[in-house]
């Protein structure tokens, strides 16, 4: 009932309109969704959005924060998939360990971000190109290692039956469970790298980005930032991995292939690897290609199987066109607009 | 070589000791007791054998790839995809000509016009732009990947070796003794020794080129210094469009090679990608014998695993580039830029 508030807290806005509508309206449509998309579109598209988007936003976290473009992202997560498998239930009796849910996960991601700490510290020796070059080489590695060994990655088969537990009452692979599950991770992940961006860390990271010398001079560790930096990256790729088996139901070798790890990289890249909305705009794309294009390949008389071509022919375009993805084409459309009325009268520039 | 001894005396000894071993292991006739820890020699000295030729392929598709990094400082992803169409594209040509050997020149023209074109729209729009070009030749590969598939489908391919190279040879080394007493001598197909001499020969020849000619005199020039080399007034695109186009028309060859002693179907492009990523990380970028030492270390290490412990043979691979890498990043013959 204070008459006089304190003059400082006046100026600042409450934190519901700092928000700004769009964000809003996109947070409204997401969670109303169940209520008109079918279980396919919950299920099939948007599942597999925000599972691809979360892993993509593993790598935008590295490339645009860390300037590292890792290929690894896809084998980490495989990697905390397969732990799920094998430390959980699965229909392999007799190499899953059938463990509770709440060892298995922590587990899971536990290994996961150690295995990418790891080949992270042996990445970060390099740069820029050899990076991309070691981790896949790192990635493909991996993919004939699980294909290859029948004790504990169970070879070319994989795992079958891997679903997610049974938590208070609800079954996890009903669509529309499974989409508010997803849908929480990716906000939970994406919110985790908005504000790691903006932390001390973050901030480290991205001025280690820029220039390490003069980081390394200001006394900072550089490498340290950027092992740091490959371990919260494996912990948000082993998320996304683990909710990827449990909408598979299964998981191989193929699922950490060079197609799947080379895929990442193109949705990272077309969605826009400066803001970490862009991985989950590129996913988006990618699942809706993906999906579609065998219908609109038909419709003009081409095999199903050429979906592959107009995914690379997008992916062309784009980097040729647009370094920084979508994104960077809509800010430049935004920039064009913007400058085009005069900025002393707001009248168009054209008239 | 001799600034090498003097240097590192400790490891010339060690080097020498375990070539002299493996000499040894390879000429001298195995007593019962060897070959009881060590299996028969005749699996021994194939292993041997296969891995110093699959070593000689990789390095035919390496040493293009190493030396389009060295000089351009362009990593074109695509070297893989070269490789296989070449194979493809000299599958076609042997068996519409019928001559094996006519379709060498011809793959290699055909596709070291692939890389000119490659060279001059593509890489040249963004020269230093390194994550871009790896990139579009990312891009470049799933695209003409798929292509590939769309024309000669899922199935694999072998190119059929002459007459004249076909059937075995027999080598001068000793595989053990038969029943009756008499000496058994290795016998090891034509083609595959073919293949080792020709790698060999092309190696000397790139070697020589690159260290006695003019030509070479450039290329090393803009190795190390480029911005200095355009500056003499040396015109540096035209060397970056015969280097790049030469690298190719290597790959092109080594998918003919490839294609007719191992097979030619979709996945083998990103197979030989990776194994010239391995073998030029090992080897040390831009370097030629560097190349060499790689792809023989890679060679031998894949098919020696593959006999003796066959679920983790590609981890020995790995586990040498990752050994590599943690105590000489720049490679074993690459120099510290």
């Amino acid at each position: 009932m204070a008459v006089t508030e304190a003059p400082g807290r006046q100026l600042q806005t409450p934190w519901i309109e700092r928000i700004p509508a769009a964000w809003w309206a996109l947070g409204f449509l997401l969670l109303a969704m169940p209520a008109f998309a079918n279980n396919f579109w919950l299920f099939q598209v948007f599942g597999w959005t925000f599972i691809l988007g979360i892993i993509a936003l593993s790598l935008m976290f590295l490339a645009g924060y860390g300037g590292m473009v890792s290929l690894l992202q896809m084998t980490v997560a495989a990697l905390g998939g397969y732990m799920v498998a094998i430390l959980g239930t699965s229909g392999v009796e007799q190499i899953s360990l059938g463990l509770p849910w709440w060892l298995t996960i922590p587990l899971a991601i536990v290994i996961a971000a150690v295995f990418g700490t790891l080949v992270g510290a042996l990445a970060v020796r390099t740069e820029g190109i050899y990076t991309i070059m070691i981790t896949l080489a790192i990635a493909s590695a991996f993919f004939y290692f699980a294909r290859q060994n029948y004790g504990i990655f169970n070879g070319y088969t994989g795992f079958n039956l891997v679903v997610p537990p049974q938590l208070f009452g609800v079954d996890w692979r009903q669509p529309t469970a499974f989409y508010y599950l997803t849908l929480g991770c990716a906000v939970i992940c994406y919110a985790a790298v908005v504000y790691v961006s903006r932390s001390p860390f973050g901030l480290a990271l991205q001025g280690v980005r820029d220039n390490p010398r003069r980081m390394a001079a200001l006394g900072f560790n550089v490498t340290a930032h950027r092992i740091a930096a490959y371990t919260l990256a494996s912990v948000i790729a082993a998320v996304g991995g683990i909710l990827l088996v449990w909408q598979n139901a299964q998981i191989s070798p193929g699922t950490a292939g060079i197609p799947a790890v080379i895929d990442i990289l193109v949705i990272a890249v077309v969605g826009g690897i400066r803001r970490p909305i862009g991985p989950f705009i590129g996913a988006l794309i990618y699942v809706l290609l993906r999906t579609f294009s065998p219908d609109v390949l038909s419709a003009f008389g081409l095999s199903n199987e050429r979906f592959k071509l107009l995914i690379g022919l997008g992916f062309l375009a784009v980097v040729f066109f647009s370094p920084d993805g979508v994104l960077g084409l809509w800010e430049r459309w935004k920039a064009r607009r913007g400058r085009r009325r005069d900025p002393l009268t707001g009248k168009e520039a054209g008239q | 070589m001799q600034g090498f001894a003097s240097r590192h005396p400790v490891w010339t000894v060690v080097i020498a000791v375990v070539l002299a071993v493996l000499l040894w292991l390879i000429l001298a006739p195995w007593t019962p007791e060897m070959e009881g820890v060590l299996g028969r020699k005749r699996v021994f000295l194939n292993a041997i054998f296969s891995g110093i030729t699959l070593g000689a392929l990789y390095f035919l598709v390496a040493a293009g790839f190493t030396l389009i990094f060295g000089l351009m400082r362009n990593v074109n992803l695509a070297h893989g995809s070269l490789y296989l169409l070449g194979g493809y594209l000299g599958y076609e040509i042997s068996e519409a000509t019928g001559s094996w050997l006519l379709a060498f020149p011809a793959v290699f023209v055909l596709v070291a016009l692939l890389g000119l074109v490659l060279q001059h729209q593509v890489f040249r729009r963004m020269e230093g732009e390194e994550l871009r070009q790896t990139m579009v030749t990312i891009g470049i590969s799933v695209v003409l990947a798929d292509i590939m598939l769309w024309i000669w489908g899922g199935q694999s391919y072998t190119i059929l070796s002459p007459d004249w190279l076909s059937g075995p040879m027999e080598l001068p080394i000793v595989t053990g003794t038969n029943r009756a007493g008499e000496t058994v001598y290795m016998r090891y197909p034509q083609v595959r020794i073919a293949i080792l001499i020709a790698a060999i020969v092309i190696g000397v020849a790139m070697w020589l080129v690159l260290n006695r000619t003019r030509l070479g005199m450039l290329v090393r020039a803009g190795v190390d210094d480029r911005e200095m080399l355009s500056a003499s007034g040396i015109r540096i695109q035209y060397v970056f469009l015969a280097v790049f186009a030469f690298g190719a028309g290597l790959a092109g060859i080594g998918g003919i090679v490839g294609g007719t002693f191992q097979s030619l179907s979709p996945g083998e492009d990103t197979r030989f990608l990776l194994a010239s990523l391995v073998v030029v990380i090992v080897g040390g970028m831009g370097s030629i014998p560097g190349a060499a030492i790689g792809a023989l270390l890679i060679g031998l290490a894949e098919q020696i695993g593959l006999v003796y412990a066959p679920t983790y043979s590609v981890v020995f691979t790995f586990l040498i580039m990752a050994a590599v890498l943690a105590f000489r990043p720049q490679g074993l013959l690459g120099s510290r830029r």
